[in-house]
Formats: C-alpha cells, structure tokens, sequence
C-alpha cells in the first residue's frame, strides 16, 4: 500500500510536469499545425533562468521560480514573431526551423554553464517529506500537482471565458474562416505561444524542484513524451492533455517499479499504440 | 463577349428608360478587373472581370467548375491571387483576408464556415465587429437562433447552419456581402425562407450571390456575371439572360434540361418554346 501511494504521488507529480509542457504544445499545434520542436527548449530556459535567479542571484525560491516563467515565456514570444511567423506558409521550414531552435538553446546552455547537472537547492519547506496513507512522499510532488492544476483551471477558464479564447477554440477548428470573420488570428498566435511558453518554463523551473537539479537535456528528454501526451489527448485539447499526462506518468512509474527499470518508458509507447487503435483521434476525439 | 456585354448594359439602360449611349451604369461598388489564381502550379481562374452593382444583388453563375467560388475565396484574399479589386478605391487585393473583411465585406461561404464546436451565440460573437452588433436584425431574421443560441453549432440542420453564417454577416454594417451558393443542398422550404433572407438583407446592403438555383438568381438578381473555364463570358442583365434559351444553354449549360422539364410538364415530344420554358423554371 505504502508504495502503491508514493508510485501513484510520483507518477501524478511526473504526469503534472507533462501537462505543463504539452498543454502549451497541444495548443500550439491545435491552432496553428505547428509542431515545436523548441518546446523542450523553452522548458530548460525556464529551469536555467529560476536556477540562475536561484543559485546565482541569491533570488528566493518563489521568485526564482516567477522569473523562470517570464523569461522562458519572453524567449516563446521571440520565437513564434522571430522563427515561426516568416515560415507561417512553409510547414517543413518551420520543422526544421524549430528543431533547430530545440538543439542550439540546450547548446547554449551547455557552452555558457556546462554539460553536467547543477543542484538545485530547494527551500527548506518544500525539501521534505509529508506521511499519506503510511507512505512518505516528497512535497515537491505536491507542489507540481497543485501548478499543474491552476494552469489547468486557469486555460480552461481563459479558453471559455475570453474572446481570444474564443479565437483559439475557433481557430483550431477552421483557422482561415477566423480571418474571413475580420480577426487577425496572428494574435492569437502569438498569445498562444506566450501562454505555452509560459507552462512549460514553469514547468521548468518545477523540474529543478523535482529532479533536485537542472541539465541542459532535461527539457528534450520531457518533450518526447509530452508529444505523446499531445497525440493521446487529442491535438488542441486541454483537457485531453491533462488526462494523458496523468496516465503516461502514472503507467510510467508503476512498469518501472514492477517490472524493470526503463520498461516504463517503453510502455507508455505501447499505450499510444493501444490508444491509437482504439481511439485514432486520441481521447477527446477531436480530428488533428 | 465584349459587344455582348456592352449591348445588353444598353439594352438594360433603354428598359430603364434611359438613352443608350448615354447609359453609363453607376460606379460599381467593386470592380474586379483581370483575376487570376494559381493553386500549386495550377491556374484556376485566368482573367475573370466582375462589376459587382452598388444596391441589390449581383449573381456570380457559371457550371460546376467554372471557379465561382475560387472568384469569392480570391476576393476574400483566402486564396493566393493577383489583378485588381477595387472597392470603393480601395485596393483589396494587396489585403490580408482579416483586413479585407474590416473594410465592411461579410462573406458566406460555400461550405458555411460554421465552428461546429462552439455555440450559435460562440459563432455569432466571434463576428462581432461593430461597437453594437445588430443582434436584434440578426434574431428577427432567424428568430430559430435566439432559440438555440446556447446549441453546438454543428448538431444544428443545414438549413440553420446557413442562418448562422448569413447571421453572422448581417451583425455588423457591411458595404457588401458575398453569398457563396447559400441554398446548395437544402430543401425546397427552407431555400425560400434563405430567399426571403437574402431579398430583405438586399434591401440595405449590396450582396454577391453565387448561385445554382436559376429560379432565385431571376428572383433576386438585378445584373449578372458568368464565368467559364476561370474566365469571364459574359456580364449583363439577368433577365434578359435567363429569357435566352440559346445564350442561358451556352453559357450555363441549363437549357437542354430546361428543355426537357418543359417537355414533360407539356407532354410534348422536341424542344418546348423559349419563352415559356424559362417561365416554368424561373417562376417561384
């Protein structure tokens, strides 16, 4: 029972650092039929920044994380008006132009601050265990569970709520017929891609929490399976996301602690395969 | 085609009383001259010319394939395209599709456009473009909307689509709307319900109407345009096309059917007479 709750804690708090990257890539793709590759990138941006702020500034643990998040959705924004707004007609330009962004930015990293893992010092209060259920687990699981959350609730509430929420949940159905109503859906783009950036930097800066440090290639590593939790949610769907994350984490954990080791991994593929078989548009069912 | 066009604006201009000659139509509200678009190496349209009138309807007609709807799609700037679209003096064809739309042009599309996951009110918000949306036009035309304004649009019937995407063109003070075959694939009832729509919406603002259903264009349209092989043959007055079975068969490719509707309604075997085919059809 014991580990049962602490492979389900861990395997929610690694599905939550999912969401993070995959909402903002679901999105992204389920507007604008970019697939940013850079996504993982804007992830280790975020993680940098707050452990910069962090070790090096001598910054707070919350602020530290803020200015993770700012810099990472700074660094979003720059890409979609710098990168993928000249390649907006030309979808295999933008592929490579993307995953040409998602290799420089961990090389950056590297050049500037090195190939090997910093530590990331957690603050006292979020560096401990709590007892649930007889099983002691980390905070930091918690504290991944509960952003994820809010970014949950606050996308869904952006997305009903706002008329350029409403844009994108048009957009992503029909975008062209967005622009023959008069709006200029480039906005909307450009919103989208700050508000992803924004998750996944956030995400970021949790997974120096999580892991207990931050490397360079921390960020391509989540990106695979966030795209898997983007293609099992169904592309464009929040929601989807937030339930895909949730299983591949927890499947993730449980074939690794109860079979062997890295078998975790190779199980969430055969998830997305079994999935793919049974539900061919993902889970909510929305065609990509 | 030129001197069949300039003959039949005199002859329309000496039916309006007028003289010939002296007969200048009034300044189109836009003038498209030389439309051409390639799609992927393919030329689609090469050259179609289009006077759309300042008040009431102008038809867009032609067979399947003539690249009517390609014409609305490259007004609308959602298809590459070049030559010139003049609207009012403005220049719409340097126009990204969002800016042509904000010069006061709503459009219907062929496939209706509607945002199948949202609501009827999602779908008419999202047009909103004027300071105040004229919500109470909009549900006095299609009372059925306000009824179902918290519905997803795409469990609503064809017929009701089609309010949604003309709705959502009448919300806002356009200078001109263009109606890509509204009535296409609807049924009888409910086609002279969106007629009766479309007369009334003609009555203050100006509408481009590409249309299948000759026995509407008659009804509602004052001028027409006919295109063939993405190109312009012919611009004149509906009427008087549609009263010529030899021009209509040729250019429209409806007379032989029309023939033989009439032939059976009068049970006579070979052509039936012009005048009293066209009749037959065009009446409503």
């Amino acid at each position: 029972m014991n580990t049962v709750v602490l492979l389900v804690c861990t395997g929610l708090g690694l599905g939550a650092l999912y969401f993070l990257v995959a909402s903002g890539l679901s999105l992204i793709f389920g507007l604008m039929d970019v697939l940013n590759f850079a996504h993982g990138a804007l992830l280790s941006v975020g993680a940098y920044a707050a452990w910069w702020a962090s070790a090096e500034a001598g910054a707070g643990f919350w602020w530290a994380v803020l200015f993770g998040t700012v810099t990472g959705t700074a660094a979003s924004v720059l890409l979609e008006l710098a990168v993928i707004r000249p390649l907006y007609s030309r979808p295999r330009d933008q592929i490579l132009a993307t995953v040409g962004v998602g290799l420089a930015l961990p090389a950056l990293i590297m050049g500037i601050w090195g190939a090997d893992a910093r530590p990331f010092q957690p603050p006292a209060a979020l560096a401990g265990t709590v007892s649930l259920l007889g099983a002691v687990v980390p905070v930091n699981r918690f504290v991944l569970m509960g952003a994820a959350l809010v970014v949950l609730v606050l996308l869904r509430l952006f997305l009903s709520r706002t008329r350029y929420g409403l844009v994108v949940r048009a957009g992503v159905e029909d975008r062209a017929m967005v622009t023959a109503l008069g709006i200029d859906v480039r906005r909307a783009f450009t919103l989208v891609f700050a508000i992803g950036g924004a998750a996944a930097a956030l995400g970021g800066a949790l997974a120096g929490l999580y892991f207990g440090s931050v490397n360079p290639g921390q960020g391509t590593g989540l990106l695979i399976f966030a795209f898997v939790v983007v293609v099992m949610g169904g592309m464009g769907s929040v929601t989807g996301a937030a339930v895909a994350s949730a299983a591949v984490g927890l499947v993730q954990q449980f074939a690794n602690y109860y079979t062997a080791a890295g078998l975790g991994d190779l199980s969430v593929v055969v998830l997305l395969a079994v999935l793919l078989l049974v539900r061919p548009r993902g889970l909510t069912g929305r065609l990509a | 085609m030129t001197d069949d066009s300039s003959l039949t604006q005199d002859r329309k201009a000496a039916a309006n009383g007028q003289v010939p000659g002296a007969a200048e139509a009034p300044a189109p509200l836009l003038a498209v001259r030389d439309l051409r678009v390639v799609i992927d190496g393919l030329h689609i349209l090469h050259g179609v010319d289009l006077d759309v009138a300042p008040t009431g309807v102008t038809a867009l007609l032609g067979r399947n394939g003539a690249g009517k709807t390609t014409t609305a799609k490259a007004i609308m700037g959602l298809v590459p395209r070049t030559g010139s679209l003049l609207f009012g003096g403005v220049e719409l064809a340097v126009l990204p599709t969002h800016l042509v739309v904000r010069q006061g042009i709503g459009y219907a599309p062929e496939d209706r456009g509607i945002f199948a996951g949202l609501t009827v009110a999602e779908n008419l918000r999202l047009a909103e473009r004027d300071a105040e949306p004229a919500y109470d036009l909009v549900h006095e035309l299609f009372p059925e909307l306000r009824k179902r304004s918290r519905q997803a649009a795409g469990t609503l019937s064809g017929g009701q689509q089609q309010m949604v995407a003309i709705g959502r063109t009448l919300l806002n003070r356009n200078r001109l709307i263009i109606a890509d075959e509204p009535t296409k694939g609807l049924a009888p009832k409910i086609v002279s319900e969106v007629a009766e729509v479309l007369a009334r919406a003609a009555e203050r603002v100006p509408i481009l109407l590409v249309e299948q259903n000759l026995a509407l264009v008659r009804r509602l349209a004052g001028r027409c345009t006919v295109l063939a092989d993405g190109r312009t043959v012919h611009q004149g007055d509906t009427a008087e096309l549609l009263a010529d079975e030899e021009a209509s068969r040729r250019l429209l490719g409806v007379g032989s059917r029309r023939a033989s509707a009439a032939a059976e309604q009068t049970g006579a075997d070979g052509p039936a007479r012009p005048v009293e085919s066209v009749t037959e059809v065009t009446s409503t």
